[in-house]
């Protein structure tokens, strides 16, 4: 064999100049070759990237309000009646080593909320009275958005404060002095709105008077129904707390009462939207086959209308092996410049939507290294025909058929 | 018999080969080489294009391949080009056997020792003549800078050293065949091969392409042109003469002429 008949390898400037004819002689043609690709990516990364940067605000949401918390709540009898915690559960707690703090309420249920004395009785807007111990708020992880919290001073009287949804729901969206509903048939004034309560949401429709005037005012009994318990932050210690609890909180029936930890829902939720949705998962597949489609259709015709350039580079000495090299790289290109688009516009999409949401913009590594290497891949798919199709043509045919 | 134009000197423009000092008869290599060379076309009913074909085409020589049309011109350039194999007989360039090499190794060897003129130009039209005519290195290893080098000066040799920037389709149709004729000499190829260059050149310009032709093989390189034209006497060396498929004539262009009248 002769070594000087060795074929030249094409240089990467080369192949790139070559492969970039098709789409610089006809943008217009390559453009729309290309979207199907780019909208196909771009659906992809804009769910990916939006279920992260969810996930990313809800995970951010939950650390703020710890995964620390848990509640006890009164059960239910062997009989089915609801069950009572004993009114020293909060103090029998509160001497569990890594408990840091324990807050109660007490449903108040002889007792309704409502605007005004003229409110027809049935019309209870789904809220509860609650009798509430003094540190809730910073225990639940919610703060007042107006006004005060009940303190030693008010927590005999008859002054309430609101929940997120409670206030809402009563028209009050701000606290004036002397602002006042009618509870259990009398007034109570309004002294503060809580802020919604995340990890909570019963606090959330809650009208929350103290300990004290629930027994003056209502005969209540004093029996907390929800005793809500942070401990120390670490995961053992949580679950150390967890399994105590139930016998702490009622050790004559521990099996009457019900511990939770609320922010286990949140995580649920967070892992959930890791989980996508497959509904545009699914549409931005279908068009990145559709996509795959346009640009084999493309090249095959490019190949056909190509077949004077493709006789020509044989004679110039190009061997079979160019010619393929040049399609496919023709191929991969359009459908990369299909894939950068898409991802652009994925991730602008998903920055302005996390962002109008106040979520940390996340779009994952999966998302925009899956686009570049899904439209290479197509792009690789689509053109292999068309370059094993030009490959094969005969370069007298193609330069004396014309 | 095989007769060969005149001496040819070495080339003033620096991108043709050198070729032997002195006449180039016998001594001279062999470029071109068919020996009892036939082709048929499997079509329906089979033709045969070529019947028992030999002869030899050597360093230096401008020749000119006459015949009327279906008389198997192309076919011929074809086999010479190594763009078609023989049914029978056996072809020889720069003294390798096209036969005994793979479709890869004549793709190299065209890549380098052979250069294309066609009736149709075919030039890309999306890129300057500069860079069109640096395509002819395209499949040969050189880097860009010198097969641009190397375009310049081909460019110059056939008389558009002004138009390097041009698009081809800013040039009149006997410029562009000067393009296309200096992509196929820009690699300084063992022979150029060329199919009615002038078939879409009026009289006047087709004229004198076949002079650039003759002053290109002053200059050193190795032609053959494939032509009707009628002028085609008065600048090729040595007239093959086809008909029917076979060779019906092969010798000096003044010979021919007196035969036949031209
Ligand atoms: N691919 C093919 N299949 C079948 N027959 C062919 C094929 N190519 C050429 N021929 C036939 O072979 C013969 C020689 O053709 P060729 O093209 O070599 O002639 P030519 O001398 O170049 O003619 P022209 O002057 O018209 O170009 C003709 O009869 C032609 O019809
Ligand atoms: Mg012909």
């Amino acid at each position: 064999m002769n070594p000087s008949l060795a074929p030249a390898r094409l240089r990467a400037r080369d192949l790139l100049r070559l492969s970039s004819i098709g789409i610089r002689t006809r943008k217009l043609r390559a453009g729309l070759s290309a979207l199907g690709i780019a909208i196909g990516v771009a659906a992809i990364v804009a769910v990916l990237g939006l279920s992260s940067s969810s996930q990313a605000g809800l995970l951010a949401e939950i650390n703020r309000l710890g995964t620390n918390l848990l509640t006890v709540t009164n059960g239910q009898t062997l009989f089915g009646q609801t069950a009572e915690l004993p009114t020293d559960a909060p103090g029998m707690i509160g001497r569990i080593g890594p408990v840091t703090s324990v807050q109660y309420t007490g449903s108040v249920s002889n007792a309704n909320a409502y605007k005004s004395p003229f409110v027809p009785s049935i019309d209870t807007n789904a809220l509860s009275v609650d009798a509430t111990s003094l540190g809730l708020p910073a225990d639940i992880g919610t703060t007042l958005s107006q006004g005060v919290f009940l303190n030693a001073a008010t927590q005999d009287e008859p002054i309430c404060v609101l929940g997120a949804a409670a206030a809402q729901r009563l028209g009050i969206d701000k606290v004036f002095q002397g602002e006042r509903i009618w509870v259990g048939g009398m007034w109570f004034y309004v002294v503060g709105v809580l802020n919604q309560a995340v990890l909570t949401s019963e606090i959330d429709s809650s009208v929350l008077i103290g300990f004290p005037a629930a027994e003056k005012y209502f005969n209540f009994d004093g029996n907390p129904s929800e005793i809500y318990v942070r401990t120390v932050d670490s995961a053992p210690q949580v679950n150390a707390v967890d399994s105590v609890l139930a016998a702490t909180a009622n050790p004559e029936s521990p099996n009457e009462v019900d511990v939770s930890q609320p922010s286990d829902a949140l995580v649920a939720e967070a892992d959930a939207k890791a989980a996508l949705n497959s509904l545009f998962l699914g549409l931005g597949a279908v068009s990145l086959l559709v996509g795959a489609v346009g640009v084999a259709n493309i090249m095959v015709i490019s190949v056909l209308e190509r077949r004077s350039e493709i006789g020509l580079r044989r004679a110039l000495g190009a061997t079979k092996g160019h010619i393929r090299a040049q399609f496919m790289s023709e191929a991969i290109l359009l459908s990369l410049l299909g894939g950068a688009v898409g991802v652009l516009a994925g991730a602008a999409s998903t920055a302005v939507y996390a962002s109008s949401k106040g979520w940390e913009v996340v779009v994952p590594p999966l998302a925009w290294g899956g686009g570049f290497g899904a439209a290479i891949v197509i792009g690789a798919v689509a053109g292999l025909m068309p370059a094993l199709r030009a490959a094969r043509m005969s370069p007298k045919d193609a330069l004396w058929s014309v | 018999m095989t007769v060969t134009s005149g001496p040819a000197g070495s080339s003033p423009h620096g991108i043709l080969a050198p070729s032997a000092p002195g006449s180039p008869n016998d001594s001279s290599e062999s470029v071109v080489r068919l020996e009892g060379v036939s082709k048929t076309y499997p079509s329906e009913p089979p033709v045969d294009a070529l019947k028992d074909v030999s002869f030899t085409v050597h360093e230096g020589e401008l020749v000119g391949i006459v015949g009327p049309s279906g008389s198997g011109k192309t076919t011929l350039l074809h086999l010479m080009g190594t763009l078609d194999r023989p049914t029978k007989g056996t072809v020889w360039l720069t003294g390798l056997e096209v036969g005994k090499l793979s479709d890869a190794e004549l793709s190299a060897l065209r890549a380098g020792r052979i250069g294309f003129i066609f009736q149709q130009f075919f030039l890309a039209e999306h890129q300057s003549v500069l860079d069109n005519v640096a395509d002819g290195l395209l499949y040969t290893a050189v880097p860009l800078s010198e097969r641009r080098d190397a375009a310049a000066r081909a460019l110059e040799s056939v008389g558009l050293g002004a138009k390097l920037s041009s698009l081809p389709t800013k040039l009149s149709g006997g410029q562009r065949q000067r393009v296309a004729i200096a992509r196929a000499l820009v690699g300084s190829p063992a022979v150029v091969l060329a199919d009615e260059p002038t078939g879409n050149l009026d009289q006047a310009t087709g004229a004198s392409i076949l002079e650039l032709f003759h002053e290109l093989n002053e200059a050193g390189a190795t032609i053959v042109v494939i032509t009707h034209d009628r002028a085609v006497a008065a600048w090729m060396g040595r007239i093959i003469q086809v008909l029917d498929g076979r060779v019906v004539s092969d010798g000096p262009a003044g010979e021919w002429k007196r035969a036949t009248g031209a």
